[in-house]
């Protein structure tokens, strides 16, 4: 915690307009090109990741963030604004036609995050696995004995209810991978410092993958009783009908949408929750030194307490994630 | 209506009345989430036997009616951001 409120501090530009606390929790949610870790006395140290980058006319070009020196100085006519890769010309302007030439492909702090997650997600699983296959029959050892009992939880609470005896163990890979993913991932995101800390279930682009593949598992696995329906629900009047099936098909895209959101804007406010809570610390602490300690001891509090109750929304949304997830499919292969 | 009118007056970029609808959308959630829980307490009460299976789907119901709720909160965020 002190870590990170230490990394709260540095992100506030110091001195000149005071602490902007938007602007840090901003800086904590988006992804960036470098891993901030701290301040000290002026100078930000970070980790640097390498860059990527594609330019339809200069072609490849690898290098280290820290050549960008945190946005500083240009490097090969590249250089960092707000966190964005611009191209900058010959008269030292930002080229606008040159920069949307810029494919970035670059290993960011999400991409890194996400890289690292996948590492542990298979180091633990296919050691689990193989234990299961060469020694079956045997009591779970280690972290196998943690996980079994949620594995089996996904799959009786929730593959098993939703889906149905007959056709779970189909999509039970796909549940376990999403459950352990979200999981995970979220737990990462509560960890204040290096491997950890990066808001990657809180960017858009990581949910709206897990619904679109929802979406799409749904569609394939859809019978024919389902898309009946959704385009003619049987013992409906025809009038009627014009107004029922555009709402069901809206209700197709609409569901994994929700699943989206719902995920998003969960990981989302948690981190702005918390980081709300240190910046309060600073902004007490520009009135009056005294102040910022005092406010320090109940935001701790109160930032224990909501890590406390993020550790259970953690888990909870990727539950309610699978679990959506499944009773889609379960929907989707229902038969009368 | 009349509140509308002094927040537009005092705040044309919009944050005020991003902040005053995502209060009604908590304000919603939070009523409904209520009702759940109201629910879901008296059903365990009255039959503790069923405590599992109603817990679960008490979850379930509150994390749909959450969804509205985000929907709002997203909508608030995209006013703030976008300015």
């Amino acid at each position: 915690m002190f870590l990170f409120a230490q990394n709260a501090f540095s992100a506030g530009p110091s001195g000149k307009d005071g602490f902007d606390a938007g602007q840090m929790i901003l800086h904590h949610i988006y992804d960036s090109h470098e891993w901030h870790v701290f301040d000290w006395k002026g100078k930000s140290y970070s980790i640097p990741l390498p860059i990527i980058i594609f330019h339809e006319e200069k072609g490849l070009d690898i290098f280290m963030s820290s050549k960008f020196d945190h946005g500083k100085s240009i490097h090969n006519n590249y250089m960092l604004d707000h966190g964005k890769i611009v191209f900058i010309g010959e008269d030292g302007q930002i080229d606008n036609l040159q920069t949307g030439m810029i494919w970035d492909f670059s290993i960011t702090k999400n991409v890194f995050s996400l890289l690292f997650s996948i590492f542990i997600l298979l180091s633990v699983f296919i050691t689990i696995s193989r234990r299961y296959k060469n020694q079956k029959n045997t009591p779970p050892k280690g972290i196998q004995s943690l996980l079994e009992p949620i594995i089996i939880f996904v799959r009786d609470d929730i593959a098993k209810s939703a889906i149905g005896e007959k056709h779970y163990e189909k999509y039970l890979n796909f549940l376990l991978t999403v459950f352990f993913f979200i999981f995970l991932n979220n737990i990462l995101g509560l960890v204040p410092f290096f491997p950890g800390g990066a808001n990657l279930t809180g960017n858009i682009a990581v949910p709206m993958v897990l619904a679109s593949l929802v979406f799409i598992i749904t569609t394939l696995s859809g019978t024919k009783y389902y898309w009946k329906h959704i385009f003619a629900m049987p013992g409906v009047p025809k009038p009627v009908l014009l107004i029922l099936t555009p709402i069901e098909i809206i209700g197709v895209l609409l569901k994994p949408l929700v699943l989206m959101i719902r995920l998003f804007a969960n990981i989302t406010a948690g981190h702005i929750i918390i980081l709300s809570f240190f910046s309060m610390i600073f902004i007490f602490g520009e009135m009056h030194p005294a102040a910022g300690y005092g406010v320090s001891v109940f935001s701790g509090l109160f930032v224990l307490f909501m890590m406390t109750l993020e550790l259970l929304v953690a888990f909870l949304q990727a539950y309610v994630f699978t679990l959506l997830a499944a009773m889609y499919f379960g929907a989707a292969l229902e038969e009368h | 209506m009349e509140l509308l009118t002094i927040l537009l007056a005092a705040d044309i970029s919009g944050y005020g009345i991003a902040a005053i609808a995502a209060g009604i959308a908590a304000l919603g959630a939070g009523l409904g989430i209520g009702h759940i829980g109201n629910g879901a307490m008296q059903a365990m009460a009255r039959q503790p036997e069923a405590t599992n299976d109603l817990r679960s789907n008490m979850i379930l119901m509150a994390a749909l009616i959450e969804g509205a709720a985000f929907f709002a909160m997203v909508i608030g965020l995209l006013v703030i951001f976008t300015k």
